[in-house]
């Protein structure tokens, strides 16, 4: 029963787990733990990909302040991770033993009473999950009973994304400024630098990203997701056939903050560092360029998205940094006015690719048995993920 | 402290905030046009003004390398020029891009986000990633001072002036002129301009290519109080939006009245608070009016159908 | 007459003013149970306002709208709604992406909270009624077309068949056969009376053979007010509802 709601064909089920195989197994056999971890990273990008799934991708609603939430999230957790990295042995150098360095660098001479909680674990974990999903309550709540919707969602999440990024840069003393919180080495005196820890924190995120990722798929596959999808394309039919509107954006809202506050706490425990260059207008709107570029219609494909866009950032930019942004703001021209659907909606079968393709998808894929390598394996992702879609799709079009 | 260096630090902060508004004023012009007018998010607004500042940068190279005699009187051209490149590529961008989009308003504002990453590069591989300046004339410079304790620099009058002067143009444009009727006409029932003949095509076209001129005209303004990087443009979008949807989206008294209060907020904070400060405070002011009335402070009128 | 609290509905000295343009002025109206009330009038007369005003779509400047004895003026639509009052617009409104059968169960009215929403199951109880109502409005056989490629005829009927699935105590109907070929006029007028069995129905109409075919009771509006109320007969020999009419 649970896996017809999140399969509704053998195809979507193939899909996912065509994409728990390369993140599972290929990735970590094929490649050294420095270039996992870098990978690890672009992931959790693809947790804010699956919040913007469900917000933009079928209830319509485009939030350009998601890094808020993701470091928010990131920021709970390295609040916890800096105070442990701050006990007054290490610190004993500081005027201030026993706090961070940045406050002590700001002549701050006691812990702000906002830091005291994150001093335990459980509480630290509890905010990772609750203050993102509180904060995009409150304000998704205030928003949508007052019917805002739309480009001014869109322009109030942005400034919100620019007042919190640069509240937390111009309070150094609070937050650690513009450097953000860095330095952060333990968990629980587990180091987190290490290469096991390394491998350890990859499956972790990449379990919570899978797992977060069912739950967005069960959620478009009930009830929920055609309500949503109709908020979509007829917000007042909705409303008169007696769903409350606003809870349900609200609810989808604070849902995508919710994950996209755990990817920010992954971010954080694979990177060790967080900073409000994370947060504001332009990290902001290039996850939704990630989700764009993958699909936005698709968990999948917003996954891949995040892989594929940050791993032809961190490769262009290193090998041609000047004609890189070139690449990205053509790239993510065409992907909106052409394939609105992005990567997952080309692949999908009457999609732009298939129709162009149709006689060497058959030679290509025909020929490639599973577990051939590598190589072939991604292309059976792409190619079940195109299939996935086109059930997705279905639904909305 | 007495009251009368009081007086004069508001005078003076309250001056700075005057050349904040004047360039929020010309940004929100624009995008009151586009936005408010046809519904169109244009990210790339910012570098528009940008390119209309480093227009302006160019002539003042171009003048003082080759003539520089004409150094005095090239900036009332450079602004010309400054709307008609921007204005130019605004009308091609509409063309490309824009046309292919008035159904998905958020696409637009994605697409546009993309245009303005590869605008931003192409400002940094020509003029550099370093902020340049143009040579003002001389008589730009200087300062008026009324009383001993005030000082109010002569450029921030001249873009007020320029302002306020593109101000009552656009509003002449749009309400006494038959370009502005058919502009209205369109804005408010589409298919019955195109019923009545109105090639609202073309209609659409000038409105995004003037929208993006005044941009331009922003950016020349700029120059007179701040150097231009390929990033300056950005800088105020966020602000320049907030302008156009705080004072009401389709009305442009609206965005004179908000340009000028959120600029004078902005910088009278700065002076209390430290900068940033000030700035989340506005922003954040602004914001929260914006969710209990997100009408905006002067809606325009219709009647909900 | 029955005494108020017998109505359905009743509503009282009912206003709205677009900037002190009076679309509804002092209108007054009473619904008994089971009856078909149609409201016609020429163009403007705010036919459609009173609805957006039941309904909650627009909020009314004045007056009391009393629903089985319930004050609804001010409720959010949903609960409206909830309450049991249907509404079909003057264009029919349906999800054209989805199908005949996901339009007629995302009408179904059990699970519309959050989690309600996220628990609902296709029970046999869901699956029968999609069934019966389909039937009803003649589409069960194009349970699995998309709603988009149906005729405008269809549509509507769809349109109408959603509110039936959230089995509303009153339905109210704008304009349920504008662009309809005769037979499929005739097929709604059956279907309307059928409705009206257990339901109360308020349809706004201009076609007057329709009108006389199934209605109950008439309400005339004329500038915002009403000009004359009662059976067929008796408004169309009202004089000052034939001036409205012809005079224009």
């Amino acid at each position: 029963m649970l896996f017809k709601t999140l399969f509704k064909s053998r195809a979507e089920f193939l899909s996912y787990a065509a994409l728990t195989l390369l993140l599972v197994v290929v990735l970590p056999v094929l490649l050294p733990v420095f270039r996992l971890n870098l990978f690890g990273k672009y992931l959790t990008y693809g947790f804010v990909g699956v919040g913007l799934v469900l917000l933009w991708g079928r209830c319509g609603i485009l939030s350009l302040g998601q890094g808020v939430f993701f470091g928010i999230g990131g920021y709970c957790m390295a609040m916890f991770l800096k105070l442990e990295a701050s006990d007054p042995i290490t610190t004993k150098i500081q005027s201030t033993p026993g706090i961070p360095d940045f406050m002590d660098w700001n002549q701050l001479t006691h812990l702000p009473f906002f830091w005291e909680p994150f001093k335990h674990f459980p509480v630290a974990l509890l905010a990772v999950v609750l203050v993102p999903t509180a904060l995009a309550f409150c304000l998704g709540w205030a928003m949508f009973q007052r019917r805002v919707g739309g480009v001014y969602f869109a322009i109030i999440t942005q400034a919100i994304a620019l007042i919190i990024s640069l509240g937390i840069d111009g309070n150094q003393g609070y937050t650690g400024g513009r450097n953000g919180i860095t330095d952060l080495r333990t968990l629980l005196g587990w180091d987190i630098r290490s290469t096991s820890a390394q491998y350890i924190l990859y499956f972790a995120c990449v379990f919570f990203l899978l797992l977060c990722g069912l739950a967005a798929k069960y959620i478009i596959n009930t009830r929920m997701g055609r309500v949503l999808v109709a908020i979509r394309d007829r917000e007042d039919r909705v409303r008169f056939s007696g769903y409350d509107v606003a809870l349900c954006r609200t609810f989808v809202f604070a849902l995508a903050a919710l994950i996209s506050g755990v990817g920010g706490a992954f971010f954080v425990l694979q990177v060790g560092f967080m900073s409000p260059s994370l947060i504001g207008i332009v990290p902001s709107i290039e996850m939704v360029i990630f989700t764009a570029v993958g699909g936005r219609l698709s968990v999948v494909g917003a996954i891949l998205g995040s892989l594929i866009v940050n791993l032809g950032k961190t490769t262009f930019s290193e090998a041609i940094p000047e004609l890189w942004l070139f690449l990205m703001g053509g790239t993510f021209i065409a992907v909106v006015m052409f394939f609105p659907n992005g990567v997952a909606g080309l692949m999908e079968p009457g999609g732009w690719l298939s129709t162009k393709l149709e006689p060497f998808k058959a030679m290509l894929f025909g020929r490639s048995g599973p577990g051939s390598g590598a190589g072939n394996e991604v292309v059976e992702v792409v190619k079940n993920t195109s299939v996935s879609i086109a059930q997705t799709t279905e639904v909305t079009k | 402290m007495n009251l009368h260096e009081l007086w004069s630090i508001f005078v003076m902060q309250g001056f700075a905030g005057i050349s904040l508004f004047s360039v929020l004023l010309l940004m929100g012009l624009g995008l009151a046009l586009i936005f408010g007018q046809m519904g169109v998010i244009n990210m790339a607004h910012g570098e528009f003004m940008a390119l209309g500042a480093y227009t302006t940068y160019f002539c003042s190279t171009l003048v003082q390398d080759h003539a520089p005699r004409l150094l005095p009187f090239y900036f009332p051209l450079a602004i010309v020029l400054a709307f008609v490149l921007s204005a130019a590529l605004g009308a091609f961008v509409e063309w490309a891009m824009i046309r292919h989009l008035y159904k998905r308003p958020l696409d637009t504002l994605l697409a546009s986000w993309g245009l303005s990453l590869i605008m931003q590069q192409t400002y940094r591989s020509i003029f550099g990633a370093r902020e340049v300046t143009p040579t003002l004339p001389e008589w730009l410079m200087g300062s008026f001072k009324p009383t001993d304790a005030i000082d109010i620099p002569i450029n921030g009058v001249f873009v007020l002036a320029l302002a306020l002067a593109v101000t009552g143009g656009l509003v002449i444009f749009m309400f006494r002129t038959p370009f502005g009727l058919r502009l209205r006409a369109t804005v408010q029932n589409r298919a019955m301009s195109n019923a009545v003949g109105i090639n609202t095509k073309l209609v659409d076209r000038l409105a995004f290519s003037i929208g993006c001129g005044i941009a331009g005209i922003a950016g020349a303004a700029f120059t007179t109080i701040g150097s231009t990087g390929p990033d300056s443009g950005s800088r105020y979008i966020v602000d320049a939006f907030l302008v156009v949807v705080f004072g009401g989206a389709a009305n442009l008294l609206g965005s004179v009245a908000s340009a000028f209060g959120i600029a004078q907020a902005q910088s009278i904070l700065e002076f209390f608070l430290d900068g940033t400060k000030g700035k989340v405070a506005t922003l954040l002011f602004i914001v929260v009016i914006l969710m209990f009335r997100p009408q905006g402070l002067f809606p325009s009128k219709v009647r909900s159908s | 007459m029955s005494k108020p609290a017998d109505f359905l509905l009743s509503v009282e000295s009912l206003g709205v003013s677009f900037d002190g343009f009076k679309a509804v002025d002092g209108f007054n109206f009473y619904l008994d149970r089971n009856r078909v009330h149609v409201i016609i009038g020429p163009n403007g007369a705010g036919k459609t306002t009173v609805l957006d005003l039941i309904c909650g779509k627009t909020k009314a400047t004045s007056g009391s709208i009393k629903f089985k004895d319930q004050e609804i003026r001010g409720l959010a639509e949903h609960k409206i709604v909830r309450a049991g009052i249907g509404r079909k617009f003057q264009n029919p409104s349906i999800y054209e992406n989805l199908t005949v059968f996901e339009n007629l169960e995302i009408s179904h009215p059990k699970g519309r909270g959050v989690f309600g929403c996220l628990m609902f199951r296709r029970t046999e109880e869901v699956l029968g009624r999609i069934r019966a109502v389909a039937e009803d409005v003649a589409l069960l056989e194009l349970l699995d077309t998309e709603a988009g490629i149906l005729s405008h005829g269809q549509k509507q009927w769809l349109e109408i068949g959603m509110l039936l699935m959230q089995d509303p105590e009153l339905l109210m109907l704008d304009e349920p056969v504008a662009g309809m070929s005769v037979r499929e006029r005739e097929a709604t007028a059956k279907l309307i009376k059928k409705i009206s069995g257990q339901r109360s129905v308020i349809v706004i109409e201009h076609d007057m053979e329709f009108v006389k075919e199934i209605a109950d009771r008439v309400t005339v509006m004329h500038l915002g007010k009403i000009l004359a109320e009662g059976s067929m007969e008796h408004v169309q020999a009202d004089p000052k509802v034939i001036e409205v009419y012809i005079g224009h």
